[in-house]
């Protein structure tokens, strides 16, 4: 009784917590501006199932793909028999289900042990991937020491929650002097010698490990890179189903242009308060679901031309830095209230110009991302901002413009001689 | 021959197409070349189409990907009032960025056109029957294609250029990364008119030594930008004697050339 009771407890926090987490995340993604992309929900709806469910990006990569499908379906695979562990929880019973569904429950188990194994084994392997190997996406300079820390700690954890798991299953096959499963009978040597009372109290042991653990994990996740496992599946939703290369058009630039052209426009129309994005306010609620979704993979960055050829530039830091910036921002909301500015902002205090002006808009990021996160997006509504609020460019962009405008051509040619070619041709 | 809209308005015709040349195509050396090439092979299958000469104006993208929005749609409305004037419903131009620009980002200010890149109307061309490539000089010869990111990725367009190579029934090989992995040549989203930023490497650089890696002596492109950026990674490593860089347009009037 005294563990039910326990167990309530520690369920009804764990729950609390995370539910408080996942306002936060709300919140904090509410701080962008609204987007619209509810339309051709068969057409959206298939890409979360290819792309999220599908894991179809991913095996751009095969081997690591491979790894982390496992993880994947262990992760909805073996939480299956959470359901059994939380009921037998509450409710002080051993193995609930084990007499309704006969043979078919060590069938269950021996699937849900497979996956625990794959999963182990699989985080061992990416462990020693960033630790030993060091694959160089995992090495970037915005990889500081909690990036990494935080992808170690996931690891370890997910090896931990299953090995707990399964030594859970050992010492209740010796314990109960079972057949057992498939794979935690390899564990029972480990435990063998042990007496039946101390036998009882390990098997307590990892039972409450493994629960708390998976508690404590799902509270975790809302403080690390790791919301990719529920943001994939919104994120490849509301992606973008325009052909990549086309730009969101800002209107209220288009009602000025009219205006100034002499067209119809709607005179009543209020500009923004800001042309491009300053700060993640600016910036849609889409584009910050993409900075919460990103689990730093790396994959962007791994791509881009700019930061290949050693510019400063990579597209991972862009959703880091507008990610740490909306938590920071959302911090400083819930602290000082809601209309409190802490002075700080995405562009120049997270981000530099020397970043935004070295993308060439290759779309390599956009394309490589395996959750359709869109980097790009982002450089371009900052670069939007520094010229049309600052008119701070570089100064070759400078006379490009100037070219445009009074010559009609980025390069300085009078425009009468458009049609030189032509004489050539023609004589 | 080649007329503008203006001519053929002036004779109550209109043409079939509209050669959108860009300003690389009608200012850039290199590039000029293309543009004859390209109306050598439309004036041989006796095409009607027509130019706007003076009065094509810059599409307006490298300002937008700058992040100059004004200037990109001060751009734009001029433009589309001169192709409005001209009742042009059908485009085909030899620049992915106009192409991307006119295709995508014109209809949302008004202006809304057929858009198709030059490899996708040659492509068209050879599947009807009306080109026909006889002159094979480049027969069995290595010939590797650059995928211009505003082709490729941007609008998926990967195998129009490659169906146009293969007719030339060259031997088309593959860089490492190709197609929607392709890799930038380095002047995208403006940075044709800046240096670069400061880094270890230029991109053109990364790029030509994955196209002199496949062998091939001719690199392919379909963008005045790769163009440039191609042809001077040719020349840094030193190797324009034997490696050219040719526009698809290009190879094909020079493969019928003999016959």
């Amino acid at each position: 009784m005294a563990q039910q009771i326990a167990f309530l407890l520690v369920f009804v926090v764990a729950n609390v917590f995370a539910i408080r987490s996942a306002k936060r995340i709300w919140d904090d993604i509410h701080l962008g501006q609204p987007i619209d992309r509810t339309d051709q929900p068969a057409e959206r709806f298939k890409r979360m199932l290819l792309i999220a469910f599908g894991q179809k990006k991913m095996f751009k990569r095969p081997i690591p793909a491979l790894l982390h499908l496992f993880v994947y379906l262990g992760f909805f695979i073996v939480n299956i028999e959470l359901l059994e562990i939380v009921l037998d929880g509450l409710f002080g019973t051993h193995r609930m289900f084990q007499d309704s569904l006969g043979g078919l429950y060590p069938a269950l188990i021996n699937f849900f042990e497979f996956f625990a194994v794959a999963v182990l084994v699989s985080c061992v392997i990416f462990l020693i991937r960033r630790n030993v190997v060091k694959v160089p996406r995992f090495e970037k300079p915005e990889m500081t020491s909690w990036p990494k820390l935080d992808a170690n700690l996931i690891l370890v954890f997910e090896i931990a929650l299953m090995f707990f798991l399964l030594s859970m299953n050992a010492t209740d096959t010796l314990l109960h002097n079972s057949e057992g499963f498939f794979f935690s009978n390899m564990l029972t040597p480990l435990y063998a010698g042990m007496s039946p009372e101390a036998l009882h109290i390990a098997e307590r042991v990892f039972w409450w490990s493994h629960i708390i653990g998976v508690f404590f994990f799902a509270n975790y996740v809302f403080y690390s890179k790791h919301l990719h496992i529920f943001l994939a599946f919104p994120n490849t939703y509301f992606s973008n189903l325009n052909p990549m290369g086309k730009m969101v058009n800002m209107d209220a630039v288009t009602n000025e242009v009219k205006l100034a052209m002499g067209m119809q426009g709607d005179s009543n129309m209020v500009p923004p308060e800001r042309f491009g994005a300053k700060d993640i306010t600016d910036l849609t609620r889409k584009q910050l679901l993409d900075a919460y979704a990103c689990t730093e993979c790396g994959r962007c960055t791994d791509n881009c031309p700019a930061n290949m050829t050693g510019k400063k530039l990579s597209p991972r830091k862009i959703m880091m830095d507008t990610r740490d910036r909306m938590e920071d921002l959302g911090k400083a909301k819930r602290e000082n209230g809601k209309d409190h500015h802490d002075g700080k902002f995405l562009m120049g205090d997270y981000i530099s110009e020397e970043e935004i002006n070295a993308c060439t808009t290759c779309n390599a990021c956009v394309e490589a991302c395996p959750v359709n996160i869109d980097p790009l997006s982002i450089i371009l509504d900052l670069r939007r901002y520094k010229i049309m609020e600052e008119s701070k460019a570089p100064a070759e962009w400078n006379m490009m413009f100037q070219n445009i405008e009074t010559s009609f051509s980025p390069w300085k040619f009078p425009p009468s001689d458009r049609g030189k070619w032509m004489n050539d041709m023609n004589s | 021959m080649v007329k503008t809209m203006a001519q053929m308005a002036s004779e109550g015709k209109t043409p079939e197409v509209l050669f959108w040349v860009g300003c690389a195509g009608s200012f850039d050396d290199r590039y000029k070349k293309v543009t004859l090439a390209f109306i050598e092979i439309l004036n041989k299958l006796n095409i009607e189409f027509a130019v706007l000469g003076d009065e094509e104006a810059c599409t307006g993208d490298p300002a937008r990907r700058a992040g100059n929005e004004f200037m990109f749609q001060m751009q734009a409305m001029a433009n589309i009032q001169t192709l409005d004037m001209y009742k042009v419903e059908n485009i085909v131009t030899a620049c992915p960025h106009c192409f991307n620009t006119l295709k995508n980002e014109y209809p949302e200010l008004g202006g809304n056109y057929n858009v198709v890149h030059h490899s996708q109307y040659l492509q068209g061309l050879i599947n009807d029957g009306r080109l026909k490539i006889e002159g094979g000089a480049f027969k069995g010869k290595k010939i590797t294609f650059h995928d211009s990111c505003y082709l490729g990725r941007a609008n998926g367009v990967y195998e129009a250029p490659r169906e146009v190579i293969n007719a030339l029934d060259a031997e088309l090989v593959e860089m490492k990364r190709c197609r929607t992995k392709g890799l930038c040549c380095g002047a995208g989203g403006a940075q044709m008119f800046k240096e670069p930023e400061k880094g270890n490497k230029d991109v053109n650089i990364e790029r030509i030594e994955e196209a002199l890696d496949t062998g091939a002596k001719v690199v392919a492109a379909g963008c005045p930008f790769c163009m440039t950026m191609l042809t001077d990674g040719v020349k840094n490593k030193e190797k324009e004697s034997e490696v050219k860089v040719y526009d698809i347009a290009e190879l094909i009037r020079d493969a019928t050339k003999e016959s």
